[in-house]
């Protein structure tokens, strides 16, 4: 059972092929959206696999489960696949124009598909060192994107992006290794097992800080997350939203992971923590982007804001909660991606991403506007769209544990969500032209097909997300009701 | 010995955070590999320390001896500084491109507008 190894092996193939036929520039497009594309289809075919099967595991070269990497594909990190699958399809077809030849001529696909190996890597390992390894080739193939054509502000803002992230690496791996000396494993299931055997478990809370620090700056929770808006805005828009899209997201998934499977038994600590951090995230982030003009920077401090919506699913810590963060993680990837990529077809009809400059855009874009209000007003969370039911699931979970204030942060925080998104709305395409502006640089020019079909794609899939929300949240129930029993991992990893 | 190296342990970490907390650039990218061995030892004394131990019984042997060294910390501190090596390999190249582009290595002179 080669499967849970596959989406690791298709990019690391892919990026083969992309260097092998490196100097032919017209290639490296095609090449990698046939890779992202299998790796969507496997991804598919995995998540068919888990709900029929159960859990899969795969030993790597047959060592057995405590001793060597195991591979282990989850009703999550099906989910997590799929929609790393979806957004890698389509931020490759973007790229096909939005890139410029320098940049494609210049290993940005190996990149790419670099950091979509580590993404993958990181959704189906089940071994805590093989995990940061994982990590650390997302980070990598990351820095070099951001830092790709080497643009002075480009530079500047990757200078914080990493060192920040090479520290939090640096406690991750701290973390790891005192866990190793106090339970002398690294297999996550068997940490599961060994760790709720143990009776001394404050012992394990320096680890779990450790932890939660490196995953809280991966994730741009507060009060770490002042290196996303520093840099997020900095390289090309494809890039951005690529990034937006996954890497917070994957710092987000290795907290809800660890702390479901493994940090479960000091509940009065870290729950009521997770709410605290969870309402302060969505608040700053929300706040700080209502007082931005530029779109690239109000979304950014957005990723922050609704990064708290999901660590508050953790800290409510119901399968109702859970599922709701499950849930809303889904349609924040899908919309966060989307809103960037539209954000990029802005910047090519005018020219700029300063919503002081430009205006209008309503006039002579329709259906460009329309393609902006689905992801939006989506992330607002206006029905029938994604994100009002993923806050619906999450706040009524919340109501239903009896965390009042959260869940009344939470609805607060939906509303100033929506005032940034109506900002950008207003400025951009409602206001009229600001005056004495001299005409777009693209006003005249079609905007690329190849751009449009990925937005129009994830557009509807924030659509659909809206209106067949139940089998959905039926996948998302499964998969918390999977997390938050962990013996079900245990015995399908470590066998009864 | 434990000791010992906890104290080193924990000056590689003041000092790197000192490090980390300058403005310069060079600076910064030492306060990160100091950081980094601190991570590195520490792993390795988490892992516990044995002088002299066997790490495997040979075949005809069966008994283990009471404290066996485990290998698995120089394993993982053998992956963590291949990363850390290529890491602080690419940082430094990104100075070099960062002072070549805008001729400081000061994090603070490029606050103004040169950030959009």
């Amino acid at each position: 059972m080669i499967l849970p190894a596959l989406p690791i092996l298709i990019p690391l193939l892919t990026i083969i092929f992309l260097l092998f036929n490196f100097q032919r520039r017209e290639w490296q497009p095609w090449i990698g959206l046939t890779g992202a594309m299998l790796q969507l289809v496997v991804s598919v075919l995995l998540a068919l696999r888990v709900k029929s099967q159960g859990i899969l595991v795969l030993n790597t070269g047959n060592w057995e489960a405590p001793f060597g990497i195991t591979l282990v594909v989850d009703a999550f990190s099906s989910i997590m696949l799929v929609l790393a699958g979806i957004i890698a399809v389509s931020v490759s077809i973007y790229s096909i124009d939005a890139i410029d030849r320098q940049r494609q001529s210049f290993f940005y696909f190996p990149m790419v598909h670099g950091l979509l190996m580590g993404v993958n890597g990181a959704f189906v390992t089940g071994d805590i060192f093989n995990l940061y390894v994982w990590f650390e080739v997302m980070l990598t193939a990351s820095f070099v994107l951001i830092t790709l054509g080497g643009e002075k502000k480009q530079l500047n803002g990757a200078i914080k992006y990493v060192s920040i992230n090479l520290v939090s690496s640096l406690f991750f791996l701290a973390g790891i290794g005192l866990l190793y000396g106090k339970t002398g494993t690294l297999n996550m299931a068997d940490l599961a097992l060994k760790l709720s055997l143990a009776d001394n478990n404050v012992l394990m809370n320096t680890s779990a800080v450790l932890f939660f620090v490196a995953f809280s700056i991966k994730a741009a929770v507060f009060p770490f997350f002042f290196w996303l808006p520093a840099s997020y805005h900095t390289p090309p828009v494809a890039i951005t939203a690529l990034f937006a899209g996954l890497l917070t997201k994957v710092g987000v998934y290795a907290m809800i992971r660890f702390y479901t499977l493994f940090f479960v038994q000091d509940k009065l600590f870290w729950h009521p923590l997770f709410l605290w951090i969870g309402g302060f995230t969505m608040v700053i982030g929300v706040l700080t982007a209502a007082s931005q003009y530029d779109i690239r920077k109000i979304l950014s401090f957005h990723i922050i804001s609704q990064i708290g919506y999901m660590i508050m699913g953790l800290g409510i810590f119901t399968v109702a909660g859970i599922a709701g963060a499950i849930f809303y993680m889904a349609h924040n990837i899908i919309a966060k991606t989307n809103t960037f990529l539209v954000a990029g077809l802005i910047n090519r009809v005018t020219g700029s991403y300063d919503l002081k400059k430009i205006g209008g855009l309503y006039k002579i874009r329709p259906w460009l506007s329309i393609l902006f209000i689905i992801p939006a007003f989506g992330l607002a969370g206006i029905p029938p769209l994604s994100g009002f039911f993923g806050k619906l699931i999450l706040i009524s979970a919340g109501f239903n544990a009896g965390e009042y204030v959260i869940s009344f942060i939470a609805l607060a925080v939906g509303l100033f969500t929506l005032f940034s998104m109506v900002k950008i709305w207003n400025e951009a395409f409602w206001k009229p032209r600001p005056e004495g502006l001299s005409p777009y640089e693209g006003e005249n020019e079609n905007l690329p097909v190849s751009m449009v079909i990925p937005v129009v794609i994830l557009g509807l899939i924030t659509l659909t997300m809206g209106l067949a929300v139940k089998p959905i949240l039926e996948i998302a129930m499964n998969a918390a009701g999977q997390l938050l029993d962990p013996k079900i991992y245990i015995q399908a990893v470590m066998g009864s | 010995m434990e000791v010992l190296l906890a104290i080193v342990i924990g000056l590689l970490y003041a000092a790197g955070v000192y490090l980390l907390l300058r403005r310069s650039i060079v600076k910064l990218i030492l306060g990160i590999m100091f950081f980094s061995h601190a991570t590195n030892l520490l792993i390795f004394v988490a892992g516990g320390l044995h002088k002299g131990q066997p790490q495997f019984a040979s075949d005809g042997l069966t008994a283990v001896s009471a404290n066996p060294t485990d290998p698995l910390p120089q394993a993982l501190i053998l992956t963590a500084i291949v990363i850390g090596f290529g890491i602080t390999a690419f940082f430094l190249a990104l100075m070099y491109r960062f002072y070549q582009a805008t001729g400081t290595e000061d994090l603070d002179e490029l606050k103004e507008g040169e950030n959009k």
